[in-house]
């Protein structure tokens, strides 16, 4: 033990996969009561540096060295005995069990091969009261939200007494109050001492908490900073190795004709309520109309039904160019003009386990350009699919990689690349840059206004104000299934739509 | 129907029916085990063969029944090894090993039994044990108090499984494990233990429901077992993973087989009539599915191999 070492210093790491690699001599340190942000697009090695911490990859070169000694962390095992707590960018939970017993998971029970979950529940409360994390000990973890099953994987840390914290994107997931929760939660437990590695490349929250930041790039240290010695527009030039613009250019575009116009649209949502109520919506050629609203107001629902995915109530109109939309199934509205990139990619998206080429033609596989009589044509499958992932950047190590082990960024590149080859009339993107770095994101964004100068009506759901304020000509904001104002996005603050979104109108 | 099913004659049917059940129940138990800590084993079937041929074997041989239990056991404990290390540590598909294993099962058993036995040469059966006093109870004493130790022994079972998977670390692990490996991976559960030790518990069972078979019918011929493993296998659906569901499954499914046993004795139905009963079992555990659907579902992990990378 060594009194003026940091709690963690790595050194030189580098570690290969095939045909990547993820880390290459990342010196990394990390002192007791700080938050030291680990910042990068994504695929620049932050996971992978923390797995290495964690056991769960060995490095192939490189030294770990706790509070000043060198160590030799193997798995998982070594890690928690040595007091190092990891919040995984996918949760590690059993959902099927309580918190009580995530927690007790792999910790000797004081009752020998019974397990002691009433020991375990009572200082679980005792936690999460000292530290601010409410969960019901006794609840299954199913039933939790989002929020929620952070709390329980930060309790499984603390429980075991970790003194360096890893949470990897931990508000990748989160609503911007709970981020809010989680920061006051983190900055007390670096009051004792505490030692937090903070990924995230959202920029506005690596401002917020850390106290030190280190840059990746293309699995290279690309830099240190501060946060007061540094703007976003700094950040994001170490994350993307070019100036970047965080905000879209937006030209005047002369809006042109209501290309998609919607009249009295109730849609019921899957509790039987009324998630859409009595709608009435013009989307005009050439313009971006953004929807904002708290998760769950009803603009997924607006979405689903706009794209066929869901029946609205009787008495609607959807018209799209004059023609209805009613009762025309997916595959004859995609062929009007409809394209749709849906919130839950990997879900509704996108298929992992088919590759990047096979993603990539997923709805137009039936046309004469990649089939002839029912068999597939894999030249030209493959040539389309490389131009186009030439064209959106999208980065894999070849086309023929499965989807699913690409970052969320490059798979949504994937989809906006399939949607947008379809030349859409009518584009509704959900939540078009979740999780994805800001890369991606100033990609994605600019190949919208592409979209928008060459007369696409689009719509763009997202949580994300800055976003919706930046893309859109004009703002709807919803609330409890209605559209409560629609505001010109020249007029739009950040406030006054948070005022709206929160249901307040004067 | 009422004049062919006197109370006796129900009486002597149920009881039938859950002596029938037992080498089922006993099997899918153990398999539940392994299913929930996310390995399907295919091989039960094959594995009560072997097990059913060295324990009838043995007792032809010894004439000594609670060494023949061993026997079957161990049998069990060395095909559990062999399907351990082929699924755990070489992580085999699942689906293929255990029909492999059931092949050899299979084939093996029949020609030890050819090469050993030759001849069918019934021995002494299992004997049965009447619970003092209980057993003179009226109709319920023949039901429930009047059979052979390996019976009391299996629903015994029941609430040791049940409280194995739920209220120890063991079960925890197992579980979790079968849920999601990467999390119990992360807190230091060792997947591969976990599973291996779910797999030999498993097979154990195997094994000791393939005695249980060959001690209550007191013979071996090849393919004895006629596809019962394949039967717990499905009961395990059937039962939802939870050792009272499945049995439930393994009762109901005895009692089907009683029954019909039962109706051509009285040559009710024709002699051909074990094809229902032997469809019973898959369409319990669809009718089960229908009804279940959506409402429970198998342990997340099951059939796929853990590795760290
Ligand atoms: N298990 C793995 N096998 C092969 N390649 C991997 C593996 N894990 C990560 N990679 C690759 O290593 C690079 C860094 O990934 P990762 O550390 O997850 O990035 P980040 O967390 O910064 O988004 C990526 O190119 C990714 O595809
Ligand atoms: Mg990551």
């Amino acid at each position: 033990m060594n009194a003026d070492a940091p709690l963690l210093q790595m050194r030189g790491i580098t570690k290969r996969f095939p045909g990547v690699i993820a880390n290459e001599g990342v010196d990394f340190e990390v002192r007791y009561g700080e938050v030291h942000t680990l910042l990068g697009e994504n695929g620049a090695g932050k996971s992978t540096l923390m797995k290495i911490l964690f056991g769960l990859y060995a490095p192939d070169e490189g030294e770990v060295l706790l509070r000043g000694e060198k160590v030799s962390i193997s798995s998982p095992s070594d890690a928690i005995a040595a007091r190092i707590g990891m919040v995984h960018q996918h949760f590690m939970l059993v959902p099927t069990q309580t918190v009580a017993e995530n927690v007790a998971l792999g910790l000797k029970s004081k009752r020998g091969v019974l397990t002691d979950l009433d020991s375990v529940s009572e200082r679980i409360r005792e936690i999460s009261e000292e530290q601010g994390l409410a969960v019901n000990p006794s609840e299954e973890v199913w039933r939790l939200s989002v929020g929620e099953r952070q709390r329980v994987e930060i309790i499984k840390a603390l429980y075991r007494d970790a003194e360096l914290l890893v949470l990897d994107e931990p508000t990748a997931v989160l609503t911007p109050q709970e981020v809010e929760d989680l920061f006051v939660v983190l900055r007390r437990m670096t009051e004792s001492g505490r030692g937090l590695v903070f990924i995230s490349h959202k920029l506005h929250e690596v401002m917020a908490l850390s106290d030190r930041i280190t840059v990746l790039r293309n699995g290279k240290v690309s830099g240190h900073t501060v946060p007061a010695e540094s703007s976003r527009e700094d950040l994001a030039q170490m994350m993307v190795g070019r100036a970047v613009r965080l905000t879209p250019e937006r030209p005047i575009v002369e809006a042109g004709p209501p290309r998609l116009t919607i009249r009295s649209l109730s849609v019921t949502g899957d509790r039987g309520t009324t998630a859409v109520d009595n709608v009435d919506l013009d989307v005009h050629s050439g313009e971006i109309l953004g929807v904002a609203g708290v998760s769950g107001n009803g603009q997924r629902e607006l979405a689903e039904v706009i794209a066929g995915l869901r029946d609205p109530q009787a008495g609607a109109t959807i018209d799209l160019d004059g023609m209805s939309l009613l009762g025309v199934d997916t595959r004859a509205r995609r062929d009007r003009g409809l394209s749709y990139v849906p919130e839950e990619r990997m879900r509704d998206g996108a298929i992992g386990d088919f590759t990047v080429s096979e993603n990539l033609i997923l709805v137009d596989h039936g046309g004469d350009q990649f089939s002839r009589s029912g068999l597939l044509n894999f030249g030209a499958i493959k040539e389309h699919a490389a131009a186009l992932v030439e064209r959106y950047a999208v980065k894999t190590p070849d086309i023929d990689t499965p989807t699913s082990s690409l970052s969320g960024g490059n798979i949504q590149k994937v989809i906006m690349a399939r949607e947008l080859t379809a030349e859409p009339k009518l584009l509704i993107a959900s939540q078009p840059t979740r999780g994805v770095d800001i890369g991606s994101a100033e990609y994605i964004h600019e190949r919208l206004m592409e979209q928008r100068e060459k007369g696409t009506a689009t719509i763009v759901i997202s949580e994300d104000l800055d976003e919706v304020i930046g893309l859109s000509d004009r703002i709807a904001v919803m609330f409890e299934g209605r559209i409560i104002d629609i505001v010109d996005s020249e007029d739009a603050t950040r406030e006054a739509i948070g005022l709206l979104m929160a249901g307040v109108t004067n | 129907m009422s004049q062919f099913f006197t109370l006796s004659i129900l009486v002597a049917t149920l009881a039938s029916g859950i002596r029938l059940a037992v080498p089922y129940l006993i099997a899918a138990l153990g398999e539940t085990i392994g299913q929930r800590s996310g390995v399907l084993n295919l091989g039960v079937d094959g594995v009560m063969l072997l097990s059913a041929f060295f324990t009838y074997w043995t007792v032809l041989e010894t004439g000594n029944m609670w060494l023949a239990t061993a026997v079957g056991l161990g049998v069990g404990l060395v095909m559990g090894l062999i399907y351990a290390v082929v699924t755990v540590f070489f992580h085999a598909t699942q689906g293929i090993s255990g029909i492999g294993i059931f092949l050899f099962g299979l084939g093996f058993s029949e020609l030890m039994f050819r090469k050993q036995v030759g001849a069918p040469t019934p021995v002494d059966k299992i004997a049965e044990v009447d619970i003092p006093l209980l057993s003179k109870i009226p109709h319920i004493g023949e039901l429930f108090f009047q059979h052979d130790l390996l019976i009391y022994f299996a629903f015994g079972l029941v609430p040791i499984v049940s409280f194995m998977l739920r209220k120890t670390t063991f079960g925890m692990n197992i579980s979790a494990v079968g849920e999601n490996p990467q999390a119990a991976d992360s807190l230091g559960v060792s997947v591969a233990k976990t599973r291996f030790a779910a797999i030999l518990l498993g097979n154990l069972l195997a094994g000791l429901a393939g005695a249980t078979l060959a001690l209550q019918l007191g013979l071996f011929q090849g393919n004895l077992t006629n596809g019962l493993g394949f039967i717990a296998v499905a009961l395990v659906y059937f039962g939802a993973w939870r050792p009272t569901g499945v049995m439930v499954g393994a009762l109901l499914y005895g009692m089907v087989q009683a029954t019909v046993n039962q109706l051509k004795i009285q040559g009710s139905i024709p002699q051909s009539a074990s094809d229902i009963a032997a469809m019973a079992p898959a369409l319990l555990t669809i009718a089960a599915l229908a009804v279940l659907a959506g409402r429970i579902k198998a342990p997340s992990a099951l059939t796929r191999p853990f590795s760290r990378a």
